[in-house]
């Protein structure tokens, strides 16, 4: 897709994650693996096909990059090799770097959740949303 | 058997519970697990980004401080971590050389990075801890929950198969619990979408509960302390008795015969221990 040149998201996320999504087929087994689509504005599979159309505001707006929750069962089972919780992880940084600034800090946290919450999901939690 | 042991942020919190029974369930088992010095956070997720390399500088010194030797964590974010930034290490030289030059640290990815549950499968062997089995939980329904981090993506972490695996169950039947086994044992519990989107991981977590249910199982078994907060804490209220979550350790420490009081004294002599090093 010639637009697809024209998306600096889309460079950057393929330079970073190693991950081409014009080697997607749309299978959509990416799709039927997702534990979380029903929180999703966007499913896995059309990511990827935003992402081969270069539809970069689009991709911005969308809940779904902050919905992956990085379990890799995509992954697992694409027949294609590719690496969507990879290309999702550039999605989010991108925007992180760029424009949107952070998702989450510190100072979003309840005080219940602060004394409930493992260490574990405090530091994962600022790693994936925070930068 | 001699390893180094990571234990990682949250073993020395919320799940201390989990390092308290694998240490003296170790002990039992004549497996030592001698804590690095001075270690650091993993960071708890692995850097998808191959330029993040700042976040790898915690888990490659964590494995440069094993120096090739056997490295041992029991929580499966750290495992994750640690086994991954090994596999960046081994492949990516470029990234190698930027993050060892910084560490001013030799490191090119050898070494052996293993889960507990991996020790007791490879080196020690299932069979042989049936037989030092002192107390077989006999007649109580277990189910294995394996969540994301050990298997996927199983080209990199190894641990077993990313689709079917079976250590978990193999480990329950070595300490004689009656195994039952779950549809959603690799299924996502939510991992930290509990921290910012709870209602999702309500949805997940409610999936595996229910799975679990309904294969009979009265608990369930866990290596992460993320997955326990989430299924302990997210899961739906519908009335029904909650199911049991358990690290995989309280279980195994509880068929080696060990009590409250001896799991203490562990923790204790631990302690001492590592006062001593500093």
């Amino acid at each position: 897709m010639a637009t697809s040149n024209k998306s600096r998201l889309v460079d950057e996320m393929k330079m970073q994650s190693g991950q081409d999504p014009n080697n997607c087929y749309q299978c959509a087994k990416c799709s039927a693996a997702c534990p979380v689509t029903a929180a999703m504005d966007l499913l896995p599979h059309q990511v990827i096909r935003y992402l081969q159309l270069g539809l970069e505001e689009d991709l911005a707006k969308s809940k779904t990059p902050w919905i992956c929750a990085s379990c890799f069962t995509c992954a697992a089972r694409c027949p294609r090799d590719l690496d969507l919780a990879r290309m999702m992880e550039g999605i989010r940084l991108v925007m992180l770097r760029r424009r949107e600034g952070n998702k989450f800090g510190p100072a979003d946290l309840t005080p219940e959740q602060l004394e409930k919450l493992p260490q574990q999901a405090l530091v994962s939690g600022f790693r994936k949303y925070n930068k | 058997m001699r390893y180094h042991y990571f234990p990682g942020c949250t073993l020395k919190g919320q799940a201390k519970n989990m390092e308290n029974t694998t240490m003296a369930a170790a002990a039992a088992l004549g497996i030592e697990l001698v804590e690095l010095e001075e270690w650091q956070c993993c960071g708890a997720v692995y850097p998808l980004y191959e330029d993040e390399l700042i976040t790898l500088l915690s888990p490659v010194r964590t494995l440069a401080a094993a120096k090739g030797e056997p490295l041992v964590s029991l929580c499966a974010a750290c495992h994750h971590v640690l086994k991954r930034a090994q596999e960046l290490m081994q492949r990516n030289e470029e990234a190698r050389k930027k993050v060892t030059d910084y560490l001013e640290v030799e490191y090119t990815g050898e070494g052996r990075v293993l889960h507990f549950l991996e020790v007791l499968r490879d080196d020690l062997g299932f069979d042989k801890l049936a037989d030092m089995v002192k107390k077989p939980l006999e007649g109580r329904k277990v189910a294995a929950y394996y969540g994301c981090l050990l298997l996927r993506p199983s080209k990199v972490m190894q641990f077993d198969d990313p689709e079917n695996p079976t250590i978990m169950e193999d480990m329950l039947k070595a300490i004689g619990a009656d195994v039952v086994k779950s549809p959603y044992r690799t299924e996502c519990c939510g991992a930290y979408l509990s921290v910012t989107e709870e209602a999702v991981a309500r949805d997940t977590v409610s999936r595996i509960i229910d799975s679990a249910r309904s294969v009979g199982a009265e608990a369930l078994i866990t290596a992460c302390p993320l997955c326990r907060y989430n299924l302990e804490n997210c899961a739906a209220e519908d009335g029904k008795e909650p199911l049991k979550i358990y690290y995989f350790s309280e279980l195994l420490a509880e068929a080696m015969g060990l009590q409250f009081d001896q799991l203490m004294s562990a923790a204790l002599e631990r302690r001492r221990s590592s006062n001593g090093n500093k």
